[in-house]
């Protein structure tokens, strides 16, 4: 059994990047502008208006206790409705083929359209940034920290929306898993509030949420506190990274939900 | 390495996982080089089978070589030799038709510094240079269909699967299309193609297969195949007018009209013994025609059905 020359899997790689890239670019209005205009409005709402009155938080004002969650929050929903929209798309109106005729293997596939999630995330997560500066000063306590965290983020929930857009079959359902499931989580993942103000079963139980981690690490990162500690989040945010990415390869291998 | 058998394929199932049986064990080859026509009436398996070579459909059972390169164990060699045409258009329609040939050739590994040139002498060739900036949901269907064909090639692959390639295409582009398909056939490109239009098949194409509920049903030379027609009927326009059907030994005649005959005209019976017979008895044929078209008769005969329909999907 031979593989897929290095040179068609690089250059295969680039022509699924490039064009994630420029579908985000040519679509900005859609992919780019909404995140940005909806947490300006979470920042005037929650952490101008609101907020004051809540006072500190994990020691720190409200709204630069909430401003990382606010970027984590953008960078999940965008890098995963990227690809969920993305390859659901693709797979609806038949180009998929394009891809699954040709000799690029399953992990080109997958990490072509990673990639592209992990771009608007980005995009949006700086974007949300620049807006947060207009609210609140933001000091980076641990950038590294908080750089890998959003990266692997987005990694993570960009291979999230391509297992959900290769069991969807119609656009419910790729609307029903954001709205259901994920929005849920990030709401209950401690964007807005930490743990400790949760009774003891409610904080128990939030440990079960991977978003949680998630946020915590990159809040660690930007100002230095977090809910869990900084090694078990990487740790979950590795363990869901190698979960999907193995279920992605299995199903796009099988052809489930792709072929026949 | 690839071999001389541009398609081997043996022991061909596949049953859907509702049960329906689409292929019954399927064995074809076709050479390199060849022009091969791969015919069936809807839900014969025709499209099952071209989507199982693809890859795009698992197959329950069997072995599939693409110039030797066997499809379980060597896909991605096998994969680069291929270039496909579906039946669906299938591509995006918000992309410009030069970026969806380009992305093409980039899934194939061509670098995009060589990919443009391919690319522009794809779009030239089909005669799409000018619309290269345009959206694909802007062309016409003929041009869609041809789009498709310059995505096809881009890789230059050595086996082009064209599944019906010019269903809904008017007469002068599917002309077009033909004679483009013979320059590359003539190039070295190994083709096959499934078709409604027979006169299109045999127009093209030198072998044939034709499948009928899962199975092959008839596969020769197109030659060999059409000389397996006991007779054929031809149309004859008259100069003059005839009362009634003239009596020619030998030919079984039908008055049509004062000025039109029709003259079935037997294996081994020649056409000049019918313009002798005419000749002695005065009649003057202007023109004449083959009243059906010879392979479409064989193929009703082979599969059985009363109609050649060109709608409807197929398995």
């Amino acid at each position: 059994m031979s593989g897929v020359p290095l040179k068609i899997q690089l250059v295969g790689f680039y022509t699924i990047v490039r064009k994630e890239v420029s579908r985000v670019a040519r679509i900005w209005v859609q992919t780019i502008v909404p995140p940005a205009i909806t947490m300006s409005l979470y920042f005037v709402i929650f952490g101008n208006l609101i907020g004051r009155r809540i006072g500190d938080m994990g020691g720190f004002d409200y709204m630069q206790f909430m401003a990382p969650g606010l970027i984590m929050m953008s960078v999940i929903t965008s890098s995963y409705g990227n690809v969920v929209s993305s390859f659901f798309g693709a797979k609806f109106q038949g180009y998929l083929q394009e891809m699954l005729v040709s000799p690029l293997s399953g992990w080109v596939i997958i990490l072509g359209h990673v990639m592209g999630g992990v771009v608007r995330g980005l995009a949006v997560g700086a974007i949300v940034t620049v807006v947060t500066l207009f609210f609140t000063d933001v000091d980076v306590k641990h950038p590294l920290i908080a750089f890998a965290v959003l990266i692997l983020t987005a990694m993570v929930f960009s291979m999230a929306g391509m297992i959900n857009a290769i069991f969807a079959k119609k656009f419910d359902d790729i609307a029903i898993i954001p709205a259901f499931i994920l929005a849920p989580l990030t709401y209950l993942g401690g964007v807005f509030y930490t743990t400790s103000l949760l009774p003891d079963f409610w904080a128990g139980l939030s440990k079960f949420n991977p978003i949680l981690y998630m946020v915590n690490g990159f809040r660690y990162g930007i100002i230095g506190v977090s809910d869990i500690s900084i090694g078990s989040a990487f740790a979950v945010i590795l363990i869901f990274l190698v979960l999907f990415a193995l279920t992605c390869y299995y199903l796009i291998h099988r052809g489930i939900g792709l072929r026949d | 390495m690839c071999g001389m058998k541009a398609l081997a394929i043996n022991s061909l199932t596949k049953t859907y996982p509702n049960g329906i049986q689409a292929l019954r064990g399927i064995d074809l080859e076709v050479e390199e080089g060849d022009f091969f026509a791969l015919l069936g009436p809807n839900g014969a398996g025709k499209t099952t089978t071209i989507g199982i070579i693809t890859s795009l459909v698992n197959k329950t059972h069997g072995d599939i070589r693409v110039f030797g390169h066997s499809l379980d164990n060597d896909i991605y060699a096998a994969k680069a030799c291929i270039g496909v045409v579906p039946q669906e258009i299938n591509m995006n329609l918000y992309e410009s038709c030069y970026d969806i040939v380009m992305n093409q050739a980039g899934y194939y590994g061509i670098p995009r510094s060589q990919a443009a040139a391919h690319t522009e002498a794809m779009l030239r060739q089909l005669q799409l240079w000018d619309r290269r900036d345009d959206q694909a949901r802007g062309l016409s269907g003929g041009m869609k269909r041809r789009l498709m064909i310059a995505r096809a090639l881009v890789h230059s692959p050595k086996l082009l699967i064209l599944d019906e390639p010019t269903a809904g295409v008017d007469i002068e582009i599917r002309r077009s299309m033909w004679g483009f398909l013979k320059e590359i056939n003539e190039q070295g490109t190994t083709i096959i193609l499934t078709t409604h239009y027979l006169e299109e098949a045999e127009t093209l194409c030198r072998n044939i297969a034709i499948i009928d509920d899962g199975k092959i049903v008839e596969n020769d030379r197109m030659s060999a195949i059409l000389r397996k027609l006991h007779q054929e009927v031809f149309v004859l326009n008259l100069e003059n007018t005839v009362d009634a059907a003239p009596v020619l030994a030998g030919f079984k005649v039908r008055l049509v009209s004062e000025s039109e005959l029709e003259v079935q005209v037997g294996k081994g019976q020649s056409i000049n013994d019918l313009f002798s017979l005419l000749n002695e008895r005065n009649i003057i044929v202007s023109s004449l025609r083959n009243k059906t078209n010879r392979l479409e008769e064989l193929f009703i005969r082979l599969t059985q059905r009363k109609d050649v329909s060109t709608d409807g999907s197929d398995h």
